[in-house]
């Protein structure tokens, strides 16, 4: 138990130095990625739903499945989850990968704002902000 | 200020023009029906669909904005002056809703209504400050939110009056800036 926690600790210890620490690659991204969700700040939040479902959560929830949120019925009926994979699909360009969709926007085409976007929301979406939203929920 | 804000207004104004055109396109669908071309009159109904959902969801963000804003001249927070300048973008918002409501009327769709309840993250907005740079969050949001929608509307006047209501929330967002103390225009393009 001694050594699980004490191993527990290191991994906690690597991953902030390897995601958190300002000025490593992974913290570049993030920040970049950060930027980048600013851009979808008209309709989304980390934690509430707005015109659009928050995000929290995210990465393996079912498409259009926030329950009580007025989703499209190409969103609700999408039939997948969502993963780095699908992300990186639909926000390149969402009308074509979910048609009827009523997500107006037109995506992220560059790719690299794309990747950091997805590291961002993957990394958010687990935050102790959205830890605090999960606990809040009925 | 006062200029920027009747700038933005006389930018909004025109809109009669655009939404006089917005039936050309309708009745270019009819002429399709009867024509007997279903194919056509097909897809231009599909697209005009897409518009409507678009814009649905432009007027959804916009009467959020308009609780926003609200949210923040209730708040005591803001000063006489600043105050003025709220009402006033709030002013503008609640144009920008009319003229989506309108024109998804006029395409035949249903506006969506405000909702009984928005959650906006008041317990960060501790002074002026807090405030302004909320609200700045937002209308960069909304920058680019219009400019995610206008390459996608099938209706290019529709285009337009997005371009024309960007133009207003970018005004917006620099004044903001400027009232917090960042630099007004922070840079050459918006994304
Ligand atoms: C103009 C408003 C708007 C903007 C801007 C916007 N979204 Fe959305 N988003 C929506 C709406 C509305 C939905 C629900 C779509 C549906 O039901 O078809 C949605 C759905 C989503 C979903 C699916 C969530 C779920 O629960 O299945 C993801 C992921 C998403 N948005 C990510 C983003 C990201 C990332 C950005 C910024 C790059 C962004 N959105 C910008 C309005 C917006």
């Amino acid at each position: 138990m001694g050594t699980f926690r004490s191993k527990g600790w290191l991994l906690i210890c690597a991953m902030l130095v390897g995601s958190a620490a300002a000025g490593t690659p992974a913290a570049d991204e993030y920040a970049r990625g950060a930027q980048v969700y600013e851009r979808c700040a008209a309709c989304h939040a980390l934690e509430a739903d707005r015109t659009g479902p928050h995000h929290c959560g995210l990465i393996g929830r079912r498409a259009g499945s926030v329950p009580g949120f007025p989703y499209s019925p190409a969103m609700r009926h999408a039939g997948f989850v969502w993963n780095e994979k699908t992300l990186d699909r639909f926000l390149r360009s969402p009308l074509t990968t979910i048609p009827g969709t009523s997500m107006g926007y037109d995506g992220v085409k560059d790719n690299g704002e794309r990747r950091a976007l997805i590291l961002f929301l993957r990394e958010a979406g687990h935050s102790e902000r959205c830890r605090g939203m999960s606990a809040r929920a009925p | 200020m006062n200029t920027l804000i009747r700038q933005a207004v006389s930018v909004v104004q025109p809109r009669r023009t655009f939404l006089g055109r917005t039936g050309l396109l309708l009745s270019g669908t009819a002429i399709a029906l009867l024509s007997g071309r279903e194919a056509l009159a097909a897809k231009a109904d599909k697209a005009a669909e897409s518009d409507l959902r678009i814009l649905n969801t432009a007027l959804g963000a916009e009467l959020e904005a308009i609780a926003a804003y609200q949210v923040g001249a209730e708040s005591g927070l803001l000063q006489k002056p600043v105050l003025d300048l709220a009402m006033t973008f709030q002013g503008h918002h609640k144009q920008h809703a009319d003229l989506l409501a309108a024109t998804i009327g006029k395409l035949g769709g249903r506006a969506v209504s405000a909702k009984d309840k928005y959650s906006f993250p008041v317990d960060t907005l501790k002074n002026q400050v807090d405030v302004l740079r909320f609200a700045a969050g937002l209308e960069k949001g909304a920058v680019s939110a219009y400019l995610g929608a206008i390459p996608l509307f099938g209706n290019r006047d529709l285009a337009k009056a997005a371009g024309s209501i960007l133009g207003d929330e970018a005004m917006h967002w620099a004044v903001l800036r400027q009232a917090v103390g960042d630099v007004a225009v922070p840079g050459a393009f918006v994304s």
